[in-house]
């Protein structure tokens, strides 16, 4: 499989074979922005171009997009961090999300495939991630790709 | 759970009650209850009979851990909002401690499908396999 960083496109001879994971470009980011506007309900237009710049100065971090006959279906941005919280090197999975009109496609699935190949080109061993408790989608979609409650906790106060 | 997850694994086999209650060394008798409230779920199909058995019928990829373990369980996790007793600073700290406890475990049952755990299995056995091969 292609590695991410090579900036190569990767495909599938397969039924995703139209899916295309690539580095995103400036170009992504209004269809990013959008997307995550239509799942979350907020739009977040300064985040999303301060990732874009934040991988574009850290080779640390990659953000990728699917697309689909060139639209953006999903995206990931994923890193590889050491020593947070006293972890040894780890890939993390910051953001993944799929177009609600692209979905059940695979497309997740091949941006995980595709970060998990990028973390092992880079001797990183561990994937982990973060989510909200109750979104059980995406927990379902971490659990089928293997993933499992890892020895960290997160806890939390509210300063009122 | 592990009866279903067997028959889930074997979607095309009719496997006899008496097999299942053998593997999982449970008696029949409580087998038999357990398939009951299975096939009135519509999760298992019990066949009558000579060849007869067993089999599931369900989708191990939309049904969770938690619906398996509801259907026995019911009322699980029970609210502690309302627990019986004199309330405490302490006591409501307690309980809200066992409610974040329930929170994380209601959480991990809905997450995992049973074919989640089927799957993770065979990865699990091929990554075995795999070093075995690697180090002979």
């Amino acid at each position: 499989m292609t590695a991410v960083g090579a900036r190569a496109r990767s495909e599938r001879p397969d039924s995703v074979s139209e899916l295309v994971i690539d580095l995103v470009t400036l170009e992504d980011i209004p269809a990013i922005v959008a997307i995550d506007a239509e799942i979350t309900g907020s739009k977040k237009a300064d985040f999303w171009y301060g990732c874009y710049a934040r991988q574009n100065s850290n080779h640390k971090s990659k953000f990728v997009v699917a697309k689909m006959d060139g639209a953006v279906a999903g995206y990931l941005i994923g890193a590889i961090q050491a020593w947070e919280f006293g972890s040894p090197p780890c890939g993390w999975i910051e953001v993944i999300a799929v177009s609600p009109a692209h979905r059940k496609r695979h497309v997740a699935t091949r941006l995980f495939e595709e970060i998990a190949e990028y973390f092992k080109s880079n001797e990183i061993h561990t994937i982990r991630t973060m989510l909200h408790i109750d979104d059980r989608q995406l927990m379902s979609f971490f659990r089928m790709q293997g993933l499992t409650a890892g020895p960290y906790i997160e806890l939390e106060m509210q300063m009122d | 759970m592990l009866a279903v997850l067997h028959m889930a694994a074997r979607p095309n086999e009719q496997i006899p009650a008496s097999d299942l209650a053998k593997i999982y060394g449970v008696s029949q008798h409580h087998l038999a209850k357990v398939l009951r409230t299975l096939s009135m779920a519509g999760i298992v199909e019990s066949t009558r009979g000579a060849g007869g058995g067993c089999s599931f019928i369900g989708d191990p990829r939309k049904i969770t851990l938690f619906d398996i373990i509801s259907l026995f369980e019911t009322g699980w996790p029970a609210s502690r909002s309302n627990h019986s007793g004199q309330r405490t600073d302490v006591s409501e700290e307690f309980y809200r401690v066992i409610a974040e406890v329930d929170r994380h475990t209601a959480a991990t049952l809905h997450s995992v499908t049973l074919q989640t755990i089927i799957n993770n299995a065979s990865r699990t056995a091929r990554r075995r396999a795999e070093r075995t091969l690697d180090a002979g």
